[in-house]
């Protein structure tokens, strides 16, 4: 399996660390329900996903990668920074 | 039996080797197979199941019948095929699965009860009594498991792993290969050609056929003299393709020594026996061939009994006729090749006998139409074949039968990705599902394209669809002319009739085991494999599933795609263990991180222990001490009256740096550290998001935007990766940056009464207890090199952490001993650090174990409400603070017994000792030289309003069981006074 | 028909012809009073037990593809009860009790061989470990016992002694656990469901489950529409995609685990080892094969294989701790998927809709949970009330934070359990 990082270029899968699916934080003050369903629940599907991958051994860069969990195929790798996960700040 | 002038592949040298002990002589080339075969040696081994006399099936690593064992001792190689092992001078291979021998074998009885040994029949009993199946049945049924002997030494050769890159990979160099790597070499391409045999040319170097009006023996020697003259194109033999993973990543597994005698001890030696490469390649073409299968009828499994092609293949390539009154049972005309060849080189065939009663006739040898083998005579030799037509049953006297049922493309990567291949039903067989593995084109018999002439236009045309998506320019030549046969069978899977047909020769499965498990409603296909253990023989059903899938088909009136197929999965050849795992052996398994103290330290005889990666000391012993609590017991006191020095450099240091570095602490930690003034250093808990404890440490403002984390040694990386999650992930737009400096830093506590004093005798500006006073931090100097002090303790002494560039830990540490010990004190290792910090109530991760909250420890107050952070929500979860939960308490003993121990659990005195009345457990204890017992850290239910009850400790795994007194989790200066100086 | 010795030898002696089908292939009925989601392992026990020990006959076990072919037909066999946290200590327990006597109640040989598991320990942290762990099990009533080096030794003379880079201190050895023939598992409880009165459906694809006014009407299959009183999903590996049709959303991320197996050597493993320090459980079948298996890939899949750098990984684990099976060869490389929840233990539970259960989220451990999960699933569906084992599997404990089982300590990220 391979990632093409978008500041390394192509890589293999051992230089990485899977986190797991790519959500949004809640907001500061959200309830119970929005973080049980941020920290616990998961759309799970099979299909289209998307995950934090960690550049771990190369550049660093925490990773949005979208793949199709039932292929394997990758389609879309961008640095995570710019997903708009944080929630509000 | 050899005829001379005959194989391309042999020389004229001979080569010694024995085989079961017996001294015997081949060629140069020759593998084991076809040298036996020289010398009229077919019964190889014994079958798994019935240990039925095995002969040579094959010609290739397919082989599920001549297996052998070779070397003995630590290099004892078992299940070795004996068709792709290169003879070498020396060789000593031996039959395997038998006793007391291949020829007589004990095990053979199993054949007379052959009735009661049907399919799935240990699952209809060996269950009375119960107690007997562990007692008598299983170790019955395990002394005949498996079939050649692993030595039960450690493995003494070398295997070596390696990765390898390329535009196009090309597996297989038969002419669909070769032609691809051709055509993409010739433009420019980075080719790699990969190829399992010795030799390159796969079907070409079997065959009498002509490219171009040439044999093609010289077609293919012109063929790779030009290959080999691209520099842009890589050729490996002995390298097969193992299997097909995602992104066009390949493993392969290169036999790099297997040719060759062992020279003393490899170990020493720079060849390794195997290589495993993983290969990234942009595109790959498949040529993988095609593998006969055998037909099923009864007593098919002789030996004698061989493919039609690997005949052939002995025949064309080795010069050896495995017979000297041959026969060929086939159902297609690609077999008849092998009559052609046999009669051609002058050895004699009885007769042909071809299912088809259209099957085309021959001047060079009788031909049986609409005939069929229906049984076979001989013990350990075929002597005669039964064959059945319109003019009834005759026997026909011969000594080696090679048969055909068709070929099977061997389209076994094309499904490591979970893609079903496509039945083809002019060829009855499966063929590649054309976009089974993105990147990947299969071409040539592996596609169904079973001519020279169409593997070799494949083989071009797919080369030239590659460089046309890596915009290269494909160079002008035509296709060479080749034969251009169109491939005539006609379906035969099995010859009905009485007695056992064999399907999956290795594992005895018989097409009534098939018939069998259908009846019991075993009718998918992978019921049918599981049930009757077809196809799971190291083989993998490439020589077998095909016709056991029509067998099933047939017998549960399906069609054969309708009945559907099992998987091929990787690896396409059995890897050994040692070349996937080389490099893990002995120290390799993970890498090895010393301090800079470890020289110092092992100077003073220090007993290493492993912390993760790292080392480090454990204690020191002196002259007179006979056991490690001594050694501890003296470092602890002296930390404690004097002075003592650790390396802590294993801890995790973060430099932290950014105008935002401030908030992102606040945000990391669960307590404040944007109101801490420069200079200054203060502990921190961090929570993971789920609301649990991560991790706990230290961190120092050593700016107004500069900072440096302190991590525990066990989640440096995983809070390094925490932060630049937090940083990148969810406050992208905050300017700070992170990098690791555990590596940068060798840091040493010196902790005790005399730690100032031993710190001014180095330090080039003499300290105080007011300039630096606890939890202060800043730059210093040290003979002119510039460092950092941090004043800390994990001891509850008045400690400080010195930390100096590592390339002068050595010293550093080396002098600070050196002045510890004048003033009284000296080294101290990790269980003296253990002590101390158990009887200060500190915690590691051993309390930290990822189960725990701040709740638990009894740091709610570390947990902010004026901000948010990490885990602030979901650590407020009723079940969180829930405050029946667990809490952190010390110990101790007030019983008779005074030993605590790490792993005991903690019950009320009145409660029977049961799970259910289970109260807690001790996460960390130790001998306490300060109070003369020993002391314990644990978490009880409820355990904060419990101070000063007594709980009962049960260590059933150690043999403790005592009385103790819940007691707060700090038991020395729990004012901190010493600490504060 | 029984199964036994003398009618091996009857059978064997009239050419094998008198074998009937060991399960029907029925037509389903238009309704059910209860109908199982999934024929792998937990769903084929939980048929048989509800015949078997509550009577609830009229059941119909729903398959998409062949009985036994999930997670059941793909793992490394291993049966254990060496838990640690209350609420999985009392299941496995229940679990290996259950496997105790499993062939004399199904008439199945599934070959439960009690070989014993010896998970080594490397330094005094993973000893302390092991320690309390063992005396969990101790105070469950199962079996423990700590081992020096020696003792391992004694045992498994074949591993890493001399020259380790994570020397071999110790074990942790639990005797009663052991390995099973995993088909034969799901055969004996199809055969047994089946014979009393079960339907087992195959070929038969869930396509959504019907409900009405909160409360479950029943499914919509491939092959019509089954009305069923109770509903109960046991479709590990797809936990998530069937939840869905419910519209429920579940606290499980899906993640491909592999499993491998060697070309068969003559005995040489006689226990299970596991080795923690790296990731490894390994043991020998009764064929000779090696079976072994160590990490997930660690990313969400539900293809069923994996990639090299955990095969790669799986295999440095073997040379460096049972260096004596290098020399072996990798014959054959699959995977299954995973329901991974986010403490590493599974649920056992009524969903949020009326007449709906959940099975699902066995992580790594749903074999040896066969029969317990089976005989608990049974329970809660005949009587609307957990099982007393079973009791802590609830699926509300991610919510709330209450009776969280998280033997790893890795917390709430699926894919580290």
């Amino acid at each position: 399996m391979r990632i093409a990082c978008p500041i390394c270029g192509e890589r293999d899968r051992r230089e990485f660390y899977v986190k797991g699916a790519a959500l949004e934080r809640p907001v500061e003050g959200a309830g119970l329900e929005a973080w049980h369903a941020h920290v616990n629940l998961r759309a799970n599907p099979a299909g289209v996903i998307a995950e934090l991958w960690y550049h771990e051994m190369g550049c660093g860069s925490w990773l949005t990668v979208t793949r199709n969990t039932a292929t394997h195929e990758v389609l879309k790798v961008e640095l995570a920074s710019e997903s708009g996960l944080g929630g509000a700040a | 039996m050899r005829i001379a002038g005959k194989g391309l592949a042999t020389g004229s040298k001979t080569v010694n080797f024995t085989f079961n002990g017996r001294h015997l002589m081949g060629l140069e080339g020759d593998t084991l197979a076809s040298a036996l075969l020289a010398n009229d040696i077919h019964l190889v081994g014994r079958s798994f199941k019935y240990h039925r006399p095995r002969g040579i099936l094959t010609a290739g690593s397919e082989e599920p019948n001549a297996l052998v064992t070779l070397g003995t001792g630590a290099v004892q190689d078992p299940n070795i095929r004996a068709t792709t092992q290169e003879l070498y001078e020396g060789l000593e291979a031996r039959s395997q699965n038998c006793w007391p021998g291949v020829e007589f074998d004990i095990g053979a009885v199993n054949n007379l009860m052959a009735p009661f040994l049907s399919a799935g029949f240990y699952y209809k009993t060996f269950m009375w009594p119960a107690a007997f199946w562990e007692k008598l049945y299983e170790p019955l049924i395990r002394r005949a498991a498996g079939l050649g002997a692993l030595s039960g030494e450690t493995d003494t050769d070398s295997y070596e792993k390696a990765f390898a890159f390329c535009d196009l990979l090309v597996v297989g160099s038969g002419p669909a290969g070769l032609m691809a790597a051709l055509t993409a070499g010739r433009a420019g391409a980075d080719v790699l050609l990969l190829e399992e045999d010795r030799d390159l040319g796969g079907r070409l170097l079997v065959e009498q056929e002509e490219i171009d009006g040439k044999p093609a023996a010289t077609w293919l020697a012109e063929a790779v003299a030009e290959l080999r003259s691209l520099e842009n194109v890589r050729l490996m033999t002995r390298t097969a393709v193992t299997g097909a993973y995602d992104q066009g990543t390949y493993g392969a597994l290169e036999r790099v020594g297997h040719h060759e005698r062992r020279h003393h001890s490899l170990k020493g030696s720079h060849r390794p026996r195997e290589c495993f490469w993983r290969i990234a390649a942009k595109h790959c073409i498949l040529a993988a061939g095609a593998i006969e299968r055998p037909v099923a009828f009864r007593n098919n499994d002789r030996p004698g009994v061989m493919m039609a092609s690997a005949v052939r293949a002995y025949l064309n390539r080795w010069g050896v006729a495995p017979g000297e009154r041959m026969t060929l049972f086939a159902n297609n005309d690609d077999a008849h090749r092998t009559a052609r060849d046999l009669v051609k080189a002058g050895v004699h065939l009885a007769a042909v006998i071809d299912s088809r009663h259209d099957a085309p006739e021959s001047d060079l040898y009788p031909v049986m139409r609409g005939a069929q083998v229906c049984n076979t005579a001989g013990g350990k030799r075929l002597e005669s074949v039964t064959v059945r037509s319109v003019r009834g049953e005759e026997r026909i006297q011969t000594d080696c039968l090679a048969m055909s049922g068709g070929w099977n493309p061997s389209v076994h990567l094309t499904c490591h990705l979970n893609a079903r291949p496509v039945w083809r039903r002019d060829l009855l067989a499966f063929v590649p599902r054309p976009d089974a593995v993105p990147g990947l084109r299969a071409v040539g018999a592996c596609n169904g394209t079973f001519s020279t002439q169409g593997a070799l236009s494949e083989g071009a045309a797919a080369a030239e669809a590659v460089l046309d998506s890596l915009r290269l320019q494909p160079a002008q030549g035509a296709i060479p002319v080749a034969e251009d046969a169109a491939y005539e069978i006609a379906a035969l899977w099995a010859v009905p009739g009485k007695g056992r047909a064999w399907l999956d020769f290795q594992n005895d499965v018989t097409v009534k085991d098939v018939t069998q498990a259908a009846s019991e409603n075993f009718r998918s296909v992978e019921h049918m494999k599981r049930y009757t253990t077809q196809g799971m023989a190291t083989d993998q059903g490439k020589n077998s599933n095909v016709a056991a899938l029509a067998v099933l088909a047939d017998v549960t009136g399906r069609s054969i795609p309708d009945t559907g197929t099992t998987t091929f999965r990787p690896p396409f050849v059995p890897v050994s263990i040692g070349a996937m795992g080389a490099g893990a052996t002995d120290q390799g398994f993970k890498p090895q991180r010393f301090l800079t103290s470890h020289g110092a330290s092992e100077e003073r005889g220090a007993s290493q222990l492993e912390v993760g990666l790292w080392y480090r000391a454990a204690y020191f012993p002196k002259p007179g001490e006979t056991n490690w609590r001594q050694s501890c017991d003296r470092e602890v006191m002296a930390v404690r009256k004097a002075v003592g020095v650790c390396d802590v450099s294993t801890l995790g240091k973060i430099d932290i740096q950014g105008t935002d570095a401030a908030r992102l602490l606040d945000f990391v930690y669960t307590n404040t550290f944007s109101t801490l003034k420069i200079g200054r250093v203060r502990y921190g808990l961090m929570l993971r998001e789920d609301g649990f404890v991560m991790d706990d440490g230290t961190c120092a403002r050593l700016g107004e935007s500069h900072y440096v984390m302190t991590t525990t040694t066990a989640a440096a990386g995983e809070v390094m990766a925490h932060l630049e999650f937090v940083a990148q992930v969810l406050r992208p737009e905050w300017d700070v940056r992170f990098t690791s400096v555990t590596e940068h830093w060798a840091q040493f506590a010196v902790a005790g009464p005399k730690s100032r004093e031993l710190l001014n005798s180095l330090l080039d500006q003499p300290i105080d207890n007011d300039n630096w006073p606890f939890m202060a931090c800043g730059e210093v100097s040290v003979l002119g090199v510039k460092g950092r002090l941090f004043r800390i303790s994990f001891s509850g002494e008045e400690a400080y952490e010195l930390a100096l560039p590592a390339g002068y830990g050595d010293s550093l540490y080396r002098s600070l001993l050196a002045r510890a010990e004048a003033l009284g004190g000296g080294a101290y290792g990790m269980e003296a650090l253990n002590v101390l910090r158990i009887e200060k109530g500190f915690i590691t991760h051993a309390e930290i174990n990822g189960t725990v909250t701040a709740h638990d420890l009894g740091m709610a107050g570390l947990l902010s409400k004026k901000k948010d952070f990490i885990g602030k929500a979901m650590a407020h979860r009723p079940g969180l603070i829930d405050a029946d939960r667990m809490q952190m308490i010390g110990l101790r003993p007030i019983g008779a017994v005074k030993e605590l121990s790490a792993g005991a659990h903690l019950f009320s005195p009145e409660d029977p000792v049961e799970r259910v009345h289970d109260q807690g457990y001790v996460t960390s204890a130790g001998f306490s030289p300060v109070y003369g017992h020993m002391i314990a850290l644990g978490f009880l239910k409820r355990g904060a309003a419990r101070i000063g009850e007594r709980v009962r400790l049960v260590d059933h795994m150690r043999g403790i069981d005592t009385l103790c007194e819940v007691v707060k989790p700090v038991f020395y200066d729990p004012e901190g006074e010493r600490t504060r100086g | 028909m029984r199964f036994s010795g003398w009618r091996v030898l009857k059978e064997g002696l009239t050419g094998n012809k008198g074998w009937g089908p060991q399960w029907r292939d029925p037509e389903p009925k238009r309704d059910y009073d209860v109908v199982i989601i999934g024929g792998g392992g937990h769903g084929l026990a939980t048929a048989y037990y509800l015949a078997a020990e509550h009577g609830i006959t009229n059941v119909a076990v729903l398959e998409k593809g062949y009985l036994g072919g999930g997670n059941v037909g793909r793992n490394t066999t291993i049966v254990r009860a060496n838990y640690y946290l209350p609420g999985n200590s009392e299941f496995y327990s229940h679990s290996l009790r259950l496997w105790e006597g499993l062939e004399q109640e199904l008439n199945y040989n599934a070959m439960m061989s009690q070989r014993g598991i010896l998970n080594l320990y490397h330094n005094d942290g993973q000893r302390d470990a092991a320690v309390r762990r063992g005396n969990s099990i101790i105070n469950q009533g199962d079996d423990a016992e700590l081992l020096n080096r020696d003792q391992v030794r004694a045992l498994a003379p074949y591993l890493n002694f001399d020259n380790n880079r994570f020397p071999i201190m110790g074990a942790l050895m639990q005797r009663r656990a052991g390995t099973a023939r995993h088909d034969a598992v799901a055969w004996g409880f199809a055969r047994g469901a089946d014979m009393r009165g079960v339907d087992l459906i195959q070929n038969c694809e869930v396509t959504g489950i019907d409900v009405e006014a909160g409360k479950v009407t029943g499914v919509q299959t491939s092959r019509g529409v089954i009305r069923a009183k109770k509903v109960a999903l046991a479709a590990a590996g797809r936990s998530g995609q069937v939840a869905a049709m419910a519209g429920l959303t579940l606290p499980i991320e899906s993640h491909v685990l592999q499993a491998f197996v060697s070309e068969g050597v003559k005995p040489l493993i006689d226990q299970v080892i596991t080795f923690a320090e790296g990731h490894l459980y390994i043991s020998q079948s009764d064929k000779g094969g090696l079976v072994f298996g160590s990490y997930l890939d660690f990313y969400s899949s539900y293809a069923a294989r994996g990639n090299l750098p955990m095969v790669e990984h799986t295999m440095e684990n073997c040379v460096a701790m049972v260096p004596a099976v290098s020399k072996a060869r990798l014959l054959r490389s699959w995977g299954g998927i995973m329901d991974m929840t986010p403490d590493g233990s599974p649920i056992i539970d009524h969903a949020p809709i009326d007449g709906l259960y959940l099975n699902c989220g066995w992580c790594y451990g749903g074999f040896k949970a066969t029969p317990g999960s089976g005989n608990a699933y049974a329970h809660l569906i005949a009587t609307d009330r957990p099982h007393g084992a079973a009791a802590w599997f609830k699926l509300d404990r991610f919510r709330s934070g209450y009776g969280l089982m998280d033997e790893e300590g890795t917390g709430a990220q699926h894919n580290l359990h």
